[in-house]
């Protein structure tokens, strides 16, 4: 794709996924999955279990390597490079900086046993901060941003409700100012109540910060309060794409419809 | 007179692969066009089409067939073709929709219901909730609810909450789904007002309108939805 080159940076794709498939022995885990991902904008991948929406969630971040085809990331500098090209250390300091992960289990992405200040800081230490008092005084505002009470934030996360944690793990991914998050059923296994709370915080927060965000969910809500466009995975394939609110509001394929139509009205 | 929309040959019909892949014709051969300062109101009897219309125009419903043309920072962009990115921004600078029923998303509050549309494009928080106070004193929705989310309010303190919402920005093209439903005289007359006070601004409207009066005051023209009938 040739652009203009005074183009501005928000009219050029963040994440351009082309023709992606991912293969365990002969079954086919992924198949042919293209996309761009613009800053700022919000993408749910909704679907079954085994659909194939959270190996996508792990091709796009650089976790499994594709079979076939190529995932591509705007760096900083402007230039739109190849994930499998950057090698190991390039990958991973994009994981350090300029990406969010948010696993649904918070176990996963934080670290249980050290205090949510440590969770926190640790992130803005592996970017090179380091004046204690500010990198304190910023996981306090983080644990603020996050509605954590303060006064916990010497407490290890073990010491949390799921919540709580939940929204740790959010502030974690996110001091480090990333420009592009992935989420892995974020508001999965957490009571609706506490489902309500976390997903206006990541509304919010989306918004404010002009995050571009990947979301894989099973949950439709979630998709439509979060996402701008949504893309409906079946047998490891995209089967219908487009605005959130067409594809909810005006489902074409018999499985979408389905999906749709399965909701309980509360 | 500037077009703001317009619709050639418009088709939408719905296709229920629950039910059998049973087609459910909507309408058909949708053409008309609206000026900037024009209100028009769409008639007809329930389930002739009318808000399927409308959702149409505001990239909702996506066409079988046909043209929406929308005039969107100074070109007629057809809306029925557009990229997703592109009908995001039609909606967030060209065009506002009032729908029947509010969507409430959980824990907002109301005055940033309606607030939001304003800072998604760049005005102050500040300067945003003076305007959307103006707006639900002007709606008669007392100053205690402001703070609270709307999904406890009633019917139509949650429509009168929606339209501050829809009414807020100053998008150059207005739908209106049953605006003044669920209002009393006293708050259908405020949403009369907030209306003629659009088509003096310049924008183009579209409404359904069931109660005759208030079409009355507010139509330039009416376009009759039973002509569109799509034959099963």
């Amino acid at each position: 794709m040739v652009e203009a080159p005074d183009a501005p940076m928000h009219d050029q794709p963040l994440l351009v996924a082309e023709a992606l498939c991912k293969n365990y022995g002969r079954v086919t885990a992924c198949r042919d999955v293209s996309f761009s991902l613009y800053p700022g904008e919000v993408l749910a991948v909704v679907g079954e279990s085994g659909s194939g929406k959270s190996t996508l969630l792990q091709l796009l971040s650089a976790q499994l390597a594709v079979t076939s085809g190529r995932v591509s990331y705007r760096m900083r500098d402007g230039v739109l490079r190849d994930l499998a090209s950057l090698g190991e250390a390039g990958r991973r300091f994009l994981f350090r900086t300029d990406w969010g992960y948010v696993h649904q289990d918070p176990a996963l992405g934080l670290r249980m046993a050290v205090s949510a200040g440590a969770n926190v800081g640790e992130r803005l230490m592996a970017v090179g901060w380091n004046h204690y008092g500010r990198i304190r005084q910023t996981a306090s505002s983080w644990l603020e941003r996050v509605e954590i009470d303060v006064a916990r934030i010497d407490d290890a996360p073990r010491t949390y409700s799921g919540g709580m944690r939940q929204r740790l793990q959010i502030a974690r991914n996110l001091v480090t100012e990333p420009r592009l998050v992935f989420m892995d059923e974020p508001t999965g296994g957490l009571d609706v109540s506490v489902q309500a709370r976390l997903l206006d915080l990541m509304r919010n927060l989306v918004g404010e910060l002009g995050l571009a965000a990947v979301v894989v969910t099973h949950d439709l809500a979630v998709a439509r309060l979060l996402s701008h466009r949504v893309m409906v995975m079946k047998g490891g394939q995209v089967i219908e794409t487009g605005l959130t609110d067409q594809v909810l509001d005006d489902p074409h394929e018999p499985y979408t419809q389905l999906l749709v139509s399965s909701i309980l009205p509360p | 007179m500037t077009a703001m929309i317009e619709i050639s040959d418009a088709e939408k019909s719905f296709t229920m692969h629950l039910q059998g892949g049973v087609r459910l014709p909507v309408v058909r051969g949708v053409s008309f066009r609206v000026a900037a300062g024009e209100c028009v109101v769409l008639s007809g009897p329930s389930g002739a089409g009318k808000s399927s219309i409308l959702k149409m125009i505001f990239g909702n419903y996506r066409c079988d067939s046909g043209r929406i043309g929308i005039l969107h920072e100074g070109e007629m962009l057809d809306l029925a073709s557009a990229e997703p990115r592109q009908i995001l921004s039609v909606r967030r600078a060209t065009i506002g929709y009032v729908s029947q029923f509010l969507r409430a998303v959980p824990r907002v509050p109301a005055i940033d219901v309606v607030a939001e549309p304003l800072i998604a494009t760049g005005t102050s928080r500040v300067e945003a909730r003076e305007r959307a106070q103006g707006l639900l004193r002007r709606l008669n929705i007392p100053e205690r609810l402001w703070a609270l989310p709307p999904s406890t309010f009633s019917g139509g303190e949650q429509q009168r909450v929606n339209i501050a919402r829809g009414f807020i920005s100053d998008h150059p093209v207005l739908l209106l789904d049953e605006p003044t439903a669920s209002l009393d005289v006293k708050n259908a007359s405020a949403v009369v007002d907030l209306i003629q006070e659009k088509k003096h601004a310049g924008i183009a409207i579209v409404a359904i309108v069931h109660d005759e009066g208030i079409r009355d005051l507010i139509a330039d023209r009416t376009v009759d939805v039973t002509t569109f009938a799509a034959a099963a």
